[in-house]
């Protein structure tokens, strides 16, 4: 409880002070980088729900940082640049689109799940590489950022600190759902499915809202996304952002709160890191993903704290 | 309280439930015996819903829950317990039976409040966690109980449900000679709050426990009786107890 306090503390006051840091020492750079990396820790974290605690192992989650981009996208492209409302039909969507994805999925399991996950999220990648209206394969530049009125996402550190803002949010309210009575049936499912079944649980309607839930937050992250690059593209639904996703969860530690965070910064900050190095970056990437994976067993949250079940 | 009409369940050509008439009466302890492979797991099974015969009814309550699957049955009560332990390891044996406790309370589409501190799931949880002697490990881990405690677990989830019938499968299973006296004990105690079936190997336990018999051979049900009827009968003796 108290290692749990000074930690979360630690973060908030790391995290808050990097702007002023790094504009001190002439490095706005990192601003956007660190922001980054907030919105796909959110992205990270709701697909945690699912595949941590709800051991749903989807291999298409970025078809909901897709969906949600987009929405923002193609509002903007018709002239509604209004942000909530934006943000709203980001949330919306993506929550339509992980409900009817889901309500097939997860009558599968195991490697099928995984599977038709994927394919769900290929279709939706290559309807985006279609839509010639919206740039097609090349995607398109947003006509405007999404208009907020009090913060100003042009504003670099503004926008920087509405996605620390959020993140926090989005951890905090993940870990209030999976303590709650629905997150006990959803954790307690994935543990042993028969048991739940004895004592009366039907497993499919917990999972599907919980898919649903995943799919909405990832929508969030995606319209905070189309803003920070200020574009879209169809590359947002690939299969290798999914398996990102996967890798930020597995590589923090599944089925923890801070997991998902740490995860997303290690890896893409190991990524720009490497990519300083040598152009073959990947090379180098891929073995250490795996070392990390067999050697913290419990992910980076196992070295900062305890697990919990 | 349960009957089976003319139950039938295949395994390609293996009949592992082969027409089988099955009567349950109100507040009875009923214990089904028979040799390995007799299918006594299969008939519990098609019983708690988590296998589809292939024919028969079977009506519980007066309601034909035939089509009904093993969640829907629990939620009307019928419980059971397994024969190959099967709890929530990595969650503490309190958890364990404050799940069982939320599936019967329902309302689980709750999102916010946290489970672990709602006393209208955690009290009668460990009421339950006290009844089958595990009052001290609540905060255990279970899957760091001992194999005996696990089996006490077990049967506590199922009584948590608060059932109006016990399916349990050997809940002996894997037991030492202490533990499962012990655990006779405690459901000779049980018995007269509980209507039950018993399926069970250990003779002693189950002739000491049970009010009647149906013994099973090869999927059929060649007897039911009280005790001393089944010790008596001469086929059950060929099949079964006479090989003992």
């Amino acid at each position: 409880m108290k290692r749990g306090f000074i930690f979360w503390a630690a973060v908030i006051v790391i995290l808050a002070a990097l702007p002023p840091a790094v504009n001190a020492i002439g490095q706005p750079f990192y601003i956007d980088l660190v922001r980054r990396i907030m919105i796909l820790a959110i992205a990270a974290a709701s697909l945690n729900l699912i595949l941590g605690y709800g051991g749903l192992v989807s291999f298409g989650h970025a078809a909901y940082l897709g969906v949600g981009a987009y929405s923002v996208g193609i509002l903007a492209f018709y002239g509604i640049t209004n942000g909530y409302l934006q943000w709203l039909v980001a949330i919306g969507a993506s929550a339509i689109v992980a409900l009817a994805i889901g309500a097939v999925s997860i009558r599968t399991s195991g490697i099928y799940f995984i599977m038709i996950t994927l394919a769900f999220t290929q279709m939706l990648y290559y309807l985006g590489i279609s839509l010639d209206v919206f740039g097609g394969d090349d995607g398109m530049r947003l006509k405007a950022r999404s208009q907020l009125g009090f913060v100003n996402l042009g504003d670099a550190v503004q926008f920087y600190y509405l996605c620390l803002a959020l993140m926090l949010v989005v951890l905090y309210l993940i870990h209030r759902i999976v303590e709650s009575r629905f997150g006990m049936v959803l954790r307690a499912t994935k543990s042993n499915e028969a048991r739940s079944r004895a004592i009366g649980f039907s497993p499919y309607p917990y999972r599907l809202v919980a898919f649903t839930i995943a799919g909405a937050i990832c929508g969030l992250a995606g319209a905070l996304y189309a803003n920070h690059t200020n574009y879209i593209t169809p590359g947002l639904m690939s299969w290798m952002q999914s398996g990102d996703l996967m890798f930020m969860v597995i590589l923090g530690g599944i089925a923890s709160t801070a997991g998902p965070m740490l995860g997303a910064f290690a890896l893409v900050l190991v990524e720009e890191f490497l990519k300083g190095y040598t152009e073959y970056w990947p090379v180098i990437l891929g073995p250490l993903l795996v070392l990390s994976v067999i050697f913290f067993k419990r992910g980076l949250a196992g070295i900062v704290g305890k697990p919990h079940a | 309280m349960l009957e089976v009409r003319r139950l039938v369940k295949n395994f390609g050509a293996l009949r592992a439930t082969d027409g089988i008439d099955f009567e349950v009466r109100e507040g009875e302890t009923h214990a089904i015996i028979g040799p390995n492979g007799a299918g006594k797991t299969t008939f519990i099974s098609q019983l708690a819903g988590n296998l589809r015969p292939d024919s028969g009814r079977i009506v519980f309550g007066g309601e034909d829950v035939t089509p009904l699957s093993a969640p829907k049955r629990a939620r009307k009560g019928l419980a059971r317990s397994f024969q190959i332990t099967s709890i929530y390891p990595e969650f503490s044996a309190l958890d364990n039976v404050a799940l069982a406790v939320q599936a019967h309370a329902g309302h689980s589409f709750r999102f916010w409040k946290p489970a672990r501190g709602e006393a209208a799931l955690r009290e009668p949880a460990r009421r339950v966690l006290d009844e089958v002697g595990l009052g001290e490990r609540a905060g255990v881990l279970a899957a760091n109980l001992a194999h005996g405690e696990q089996r006490q677990l077990e049967v506590a989830m199922a009584l948590a449900t608060r059932p109006r019938l016990l399916l349990l499968d050997e809940p002996m299973a894997g037991m030492g000679i202490e533990e499962s006296q012990r655990m006779v004990g405690f459901l000779a105690g049980l018995k007269s709050r509980h209507t039950m079936i018993l399926v069970e190997h250990d003779m002693d336990a189950v002739f000491k426990l049970a009010d009647r018999i149906s013994v099973l051979v090869y999927g059929r049900l060649i007897a039911t009786g009280e005790p001393e009827a089944i010790r008596a009968n001469p086929e059950v003796r060929a099949a079964y107890l006479g090989t003992d």
